[in-house]
């Protein structure tokens, strides 16, 4: 039997002096963080809970930014056996208001006892807490014991069983706020281990880049627990600072060798489209093995932009990879193999949009081009279904469900969302798929859902918002995404209804951008300000996404 | 000329990072702090002003706190002509 606390004591042992972490800052030395230095530092936040009286099993909320702090307080709660939830830090682009819903909505599902902050950032968190929550300890970051031994028998977390849960993953906004994904130290250690198969990966060779946020499953999984777990270096970088300076990734791969960095479709379209010449110098991308494509649907033309981009600074065609992945599934569903460049499938467009099917296409009919994501991990199973779950032959488009011994004990506190996601032991992804010569393409999406930038938005989050802007009518707003292909990734689209007049509703949209932008941080591309009934609606009275999609479509 | 400046970064704005050129953006009107300009347009924005003026703003400069509205923009501009 093995635990996260158990590899770490013995990463503890073994290798000390082994670099963890580089930790990268904007206008600051990067800090290199060994596995002693790790441990140290998770220690006297394991000390500090303990000292607190938290329990074994309860949730503590982090509430921190890219730093020291926020890598000692999570392995600490860890060592500590306390369950540690990363939530995204405040940013200025936030309405505060919405943030403390926001909080307060995860704390009434989640039921944390415990959250950790910066001192300056207390205020705000006390102001979210209604009267009768279960938030008893807020630990801030000055508050932390000074220790220097560390007895690994009296850490708690050493008794953890392989069942217990170890993490819990939100996604963002309210909706995905209130459904924490619960992970065990076995599911991820099955992930971990198919996973680092399957990408060959060498604890003396391979160094990970990256700028994820630690609170996206593509981020917190690869390029944070199985670094550190595995043995790897990082090397990480804040995504505020990245997206303010991208090249930094790539100077980053090459000061330190870096081998593997995982990204969502847009970050090589903008990396591709605004990396300058200049911050290039002898940067030389040679050792990048691997730069896997994941989190929204992979497009191989993003991989040509940053390829005639960058192949004069080293790098390789074949880095390019792409995996289909999933918090659910603690990480990666499907990668492409690493040893042959992701396959192309060439299909028929008039049988796929007209009966979904992906049938090869013909030399003198219209085709589309379907990036693969790969072929199932080793411990993954996955069958493509119809409306009433029966399996459905290769090339046929039906819902994606996937098996594994890497699932999710649970949405935590949610039993509700827990029963309906699986069903006989499959789950059931909401994602529209085909499977050919055992390569899984992703070709949409059931659920409702928009993926910006990697990012997973809830349309029902950013049309509550729309209807709260003076002169939209209640309940009448759709929101969706549309892919463009410029940026690789899809743009928010917001549709409402008003009785106003045309000169009104141009200041209406302006209103709505505005309004939900504040309370989102998500962009807002497109606003629609309609007559009332153009809003497509089911039988049933609930909003129809895509029909209103196609209804925009055809008016643009 | 304040407007020799922000005149063309007005435009630019409203044409390729807010995709409606027809908006009339106000001189003191927030933009960062608004998310009216999202945080992958900010280097649009930075690469564009560096094409045109000559003048190079910071990676680290990329924030409300160095400048928000068209005004405080082409007050950063003129001081480093």
């Amino acid at each position: 039997m093995t635990t996260l606390p158990q590899l770490l004591q013995n990463a503890y042992q073994t290798v000390p002096d082994k670099t963890s972490i580089i930790l990268q800052f904007a206008s600051q030395e990067d800090k290199t963080i060994t596995y002693r230095d790790l441990i140290h530092g998770a220690n006297r936040y394991a000390q500090t809970y303990a000292k607190q009286g938290i329990k074994k099993g309860e949730v503590v909320i982090l509430i921190l930014q890219h730093g020291e702090d926020l890598v000692y307080s999570f392995w600490g709660a860890i060592l500590h056996g306390a369950i540690p939830s990363i939530m995204p830090f405040l940013t200025e682009k936030l309405a505060p208001e919405k943030y403390r819903a926001d909080l307060s909505s995860l704390i009434s599902i989640t039921k944390p006892t415990t959250i950790v902050t910066y001192p300056e950032f207390e205020k705000e968190i006390r102001d979210a807490l209604v009267e009768g929550n279960s938030v008893k300890n807020i630990i801030l970051t000055n508050q932390i014991v000074s220790v220097s031994d560390i007895n690994f028998v009296s850490l708690q977390g050493m008794n953890s069983s392989e069942e217990d849960i170890v993490v819990l993953q939100h996604s963002s906004g309210t909706t995905g706020l209130q459904k924490g994904v619960a992970l065990s130290h076995r599911a991820i250690l099955n992930q971990l281990n198919a996973y680092s198969k399957t990408i060959n990966l060498d604890k003396q060779k391979d160094v990970i880049v990256s700028w994820l946020p630690l609170y996206h499953d593509m981020g917190f999984i690869a390029c944070f627990i199985m670094p550190v777990i595995l043995q790897i270096p990082l090397v990480l970088m804040s995504p505020f600072d990245w997206v303010r300076a991208p090249y930094k990734l790539l100077q980053s791969v090459s000061q330190y060798q870096g081998t593997l960095s995982w990204l969502p479709n847009f970050a090589f379209n903008f990396c591709a489209q605004k990396i300058r010449e200049r911050n290039l110098e002898n940067v030389n991308l040679s050792t990048w093995r691997a730069i896997i494509n994941c989190s929204e649907p992979v497009h191989v033309e993003s991989h040509n932009l940053f390829f005639e981009k960058f192949s004069s600074y080293g790098l390789n065609y074949s880095a390019m990879q792409t995996c289909y992945a999933m918090a659910e599934n603690v990480f990666a569903v499907t990668q492409s193999p690493l040893d042959k460049t992701p396959v192309i499938d060439e299909i028929d467009r008039e049988t796929f949009m007209t009966q979904r099917l992906a049938l090869k296409g013909k030399p003198d009919s219209a085709i589309l081009k379907m990036t693969s994501s790969g072929k199932p991990l080793p411990n993954v199973k996955i069958k493509v279904v119809d409306e009433s779950f029966n399996e459905v032959d290769e090339r046929v488009v039906g819902e994606i469900a996937v098996q594994s011994d890497c699932m999710l004990t649970e949405y935590f506190n949610r039993p509700d969302a827990t029963e309906s996601a699986i069903k006989n032991d499959w789950y059931l992804t909401g994602d529209y798929g085909y499977l050919a010569d055992g390569e899984l393409y992703v070709s949409g999406r059931k659920k409702d859902l928009i993926i910006v930038g990697g990012k997973n938005v809830y349309p029902q989050d950013l049309e509550s918002l729309a209807g709260e802007v003076a002169g939209v009518r209640k309940g009448r707003c759709v929101a969706f995404g549309m892919y463009d292909q410029e940026s690789g990734t899809e743009e928010v689209v917001i549709i409402a209804e008003s009785e106003s007049g045309e000169s009104d509703k141009e200041l209406i949209a302006d209103a709505i951008r505005k309004h939900v932008t504040k309370n989102s941080a998500v962009a807002v591309r497109h606003v629609k300000v309609v007559d009332e009934t153009w809003i497509l609606k089911t039988s049933s009275g609930k909003t129809a996404r895509s029909a209103n999609k196609e209804k925009f479509l055809k008016e643009l | 000329m304040t407007t020799d400046i922000t005149t063309p970064i007005a435009k630019f704005i409203a044409e390729k990072i807010l995709k409606q050129p027809n908006k009339e953006i106000k001189h003191d009107e927030a933009l960062i702090s608004s998310g009216l300009i999202d945080s992958f347009s900010l280097m649009d924005l930075a690469l564009f002003v560096e094409d045109t003026f000559g003048v190079k703003i910071e990676d680290t400069e990329l924030n409300a706190d160095t400048f928000d509205s068209l005004n405080q923009l082409a007050g950063l501009i003129q001081s480093r002509k």
